[in-house]
């Protein structure tokens, strides 16, 4: 609960306290990613996309992470070698909870961890010949993947090893297979955004620039969208697709949650991409306007207030018969969500949330939290660039604290001097928070639960919410002796 | 029997480092030491003159059969040769691939563990050209070659190198105590080489420790894939070399920590020789038609 102390917490105040712990340079340096937000300002007047200082917990990932783990991984038909030693792979095993429909091991392979396990020999003597042993393998083992990825491990970009020549020996050898190399060695860049970007750029060279027009049978339809930036975590995709189609659009392509090689192959027929992920997509959304002439619109679909508004902003591309279906789409939906708001936000009205996420959802999921009633205190960014801090200022109040890469010492103080109702972010913060006795959950893998997008979405996500907050768990974590005196 | 003496040729690329380090071995050989020489060059050549042989079978070669290094046996890879000298190759991969410089890790590790120093009164690593990453520093790290030895020669790049790996030894000087032992100029008959080699020994803070004077029967003893110690044991060359062995002999616990010098200054010292011509800045970076 909220009380008017904890209210007149002062956020320029308290990042001076909290950057009082460090050494003068490091002070220095980190005060530049942490500020309040003041209305009417063009970004949030945080530094971002710079390298986290030596010596401070950072909660970010590498750029093996960021094509691996997030652009190349859910693209459910090819095989996705974690090229390298084991840890990479082993540790990032059965994804980020993309689901798909497929069989496991026959014709998808999401959850299952392919590796080239160097050891000492592979690193002195080179790992070109056993990737291309594995990638003979596969082709035994598991004859009806569409597609291999080599995801590069940091060592790879050490020893010099020619992915790209082996990628393309291969290609030749199974008849225009598709096989991408992808230098996404995790000391490249400050984060694992750099991962997305090469991991787009690969998508372009290798799949776009590649592909055979004579083999490629789709036939377009007037109404042909394409879902870019959703990685069907819990089903985000799923819960999303539904309204597109209820509104007579036809989903074409999802990037890349429960996508297929085919699917990124027809995207360049489509007439328009719906973009979730700004972060970790802009980059082929702006490279299929500029060669396809397909325009990209950016969208949200946590919670009914930005739903709606992001449904009609889709059907706006479209003609009449689209708009005044996805008028019926709200109208039919709006039934479901307010019965949800009527449930829960008189359990929720008025607490407070601070979150930490990625590229996107620091800023995304606020108007899901403002229609059951609920204010987001202070937010940031892992991994997030300028264009994303712009993007928050239509989202986030005055007075806002807003701290990019947050370090782990930071977030613990701000915690403790704002005493948030719910923190939303990591499975690394998750139990810190947890044994403040501060209701907590994931915003990255939506704690094993989901999905949150959409009108389904948003009715389990307000149930999550208040299942984290309204716990009675919590009335039993106040020290008893204190409260006897 | 005395401490073992760890000691380490470095030098530039075709300098003559095996050459010179295999015909030194062989003369403190013949003095009665026992000798192991870990060559650490991909292209495996720092024992042919001792086993008479073409190439070794090297440490990595038979790891990558084996499946790793674990697998192997100390015998399987190592030889006796002239004078019971000991020798193993690192390897590495062929060139253009992989990392040779973790080669030189994993094996050095190998040798190590598996007790291949036991009994030696000498263990000398020979290097290949630069020492371009870790992996190759490694043989001067900590508990490694205590003494460092560079094989240079009057010419411009030779000592570039030298200085190079001076800084190399100095990274290193204070956090595992090794230090320079001296400079070996293997003469490529430049303009007063002798001279050149001797100041460039005082401005590093160590000495020339031998100028070994160049020789045909060297080339004759390598033909026969031979030390001239062992080819022509009485020649004049022969003698050179056990000058060398003899000093560096008697060189334990004299080394240094070198002084590294800047570029300018290795310009300056040329140019002091007469070497080098002051440059004419007027005329840096303009192409022949503009100028």
């Amino acid at each position: 609960m909220s009380t008017t102390a904890e209210a007149q917490v002062n956020g320029a105040e308290l990042i001076q306290e909290v950057l009082k712990a460090y050494p003068e340079k490091t002070a220095k340096r980190r005060a530049k990613h942490l500020g309040v937000h003041e209305e009417g300002k063009s970004d949030c007047d945080v530094k971002s996309n710079i390298k986290s200082l030596p010596g401070v917990m950072t909660i970010r990932g590498c750029a093996y992470a960021g094509s691996k783990g997030v652009v190349w991984g859910p693209i459910k038909d090819m095989i996705h070698i974690s090229h390298g030693p084991v840890g990479c792979g082993q540790y990032s095993w059965a994804s980020r909870r993309n689901y798909y429909i497929g069989t496991t091991g026959i014709d998808s392979f999401g959850t299952m961890q392919f590796t080239s396990d160097f050891q000492e020999k592979d690193i002195v003597f080179g790992g070109d010949k056993k990737l291309e042993k594995i990638i003979d393998e596969i082709q035994v083992l598991f004859p009806l993947n569409k597609g291999i990825t080599i995801q590069s491990e940091c060592p790879i970009g050490l020893i010099g090893d020619d992915i790209e020549a082996v990628a393309k020996k291969k290609t030749k050898q199974y008849e225009g297979k598709t096989i991408v190399p992808v230098r996404c060695e995790g000391f490249r860049g400050v984060s694992q955004s750099l991962g997305h970007h090469i991991a787009n750029d690969t998508i372009r060279d290798f799949v776009f620039d590649k592909m055979d027009p004579d083999k490629n049978k789709f036939v377009a339809t007037p109404y042909d969208v394409s879902i870019i930036g959703d990685y069907n975590i819990g089903g985000d995709a799923w819960s999303s697709r539904i309204l597109l189609e209820e509104m007579g659009l036809r989903v074409i392509a999802q990037w890349s949650g429960d996508g297929s090689i085919a699917e990124l192959e027809n995207t360049p027929k489509g007439k328009l991409n719906i973009l979730h992920c700004y972060r970790s997509m802009n980059y082929i959304s702006r490279h299929m306007e500029e060669k396809y002439g397909i325009p990209w619109v950016e969208y949200n679909f946590f919670g009914p207030s930005k739903t709606e508004e992001s449904l009609r902003k889709i059907a706006s591309f479209f003609d009449d018969h689209i708009k005044e279906k996805t008028e019926e789409v709200i109208a039919k939906y709006k039934v479901l969500t307010d019965a949800v708001v009527a449930k829960y936000k008189p359990r929720l009205q008025g607490k407070k949330v601070m979150l930490f996420v990625g590229g996107l959802r620091p800023r995304h999921v606020i108007g899901a939290y403002e229609d059951l009633g609920m204010e987001v205190v202070g937010t940031g960014y892992e991994f997030g660039h300028n264009d994303d801090y712009q993007r928050t200022t239509h989202y986030v109040k005055d007075g806002t604290l807003i701290y990019d890469d947050v370090t782990g010492y930071e977030f613990e103080k701000f915690v403790e001097a704002i005493q948030p109702d719910l923190v939303g972010s990591g499975i690394k913060e998750k139990y810190v928070f947890q044994k403040m006795g501060v209701p907590f959950r994931q915003m990255h893998s939506w704690d094993y639960s989901g999905p949150y997008h959409g009108y389904d979405g948003f009715a389990i996500f307000a149930r999550d919410m208040d299942m984290a907050i309204n716990n009675p768990v919590w009335a039993l974590t106040k020290t008893p002796w204190k409260k006897a005196a | 029997m005395a401490a073992l003496r760890q000691i380490a040729f470095y030098g530039k690329g075709g300098i003559g480092k095996s050459t010179t380090s295999q015909n030194t071995l062989a003369a403190l050989a013949q003095m009665g030491q026992k000798i192991l020489i870990v060559g650490c060059d991909p292209k495996a050549d720092s024992t042919r003159l001792i086993l008479h042989a073409k190439a070794q079978d090297t440490v990595l070669s038979l790891a990558a059969e084996a499946g790793s290094v674990e697998d192997l046996e100390l015998e399987d890879v190592m030889k006796v040769g002239y004078m019971d000298i000991r020798c193993v190759e690192s390897g590495g991969p062929e060139p253009g691939v992989g990392c040779a410089g973790r080669g030189v890790i994993t094996s050095i590790n190998f040798l190590e563990e598996n007790g291949a120093y036991d009994g030696a009164d000498y263990v000398s690593y020979d290097v290949l050209g630069d020492v371009v990453c870790g992996g190759f520093a490694m043989p001067i790290r900590e508990n490694k070659a205590q003494e460092i030895y560079i094989v240079m020669s009057g010419e411009m790049m030779a000592m570039y190198a030298a200085n190079n790996i001076a800084k190399g030894v100095l990274k290193y000087a204070n956090s595992g105590g090794v230090r320079l032992g001296g400079l070996v100029c293997n003469e490529r008959q430049t303009d007063k080489e002798l001279e050149l080699a001797e100041a460039l020994a005082g401005m590093l803070g160590t000495k020339l420790i031998h100028f070994v004077p160049r020789d045909n029967i060297v080339q004759h003893a390598e033909l026969r894939r031979m030390t001239v110690l062992e080819y022509a044991p009485e020649s004049k060359q022969a003698e050179e070399y056990r000058q060398l062995a003899t000093k560096i002999h008697n060189n334990a616990g004299n080394g240094t920590i070198p002084t590294p010098i800047t570029m300018d200054q290795l310009e300056d010292m040329l140019m002091d020789f007469g070497i080098m011509q002051k440059e004419d800045e007027s005329i840096i970076g303009k192409a022949a038609a503009a100028a």
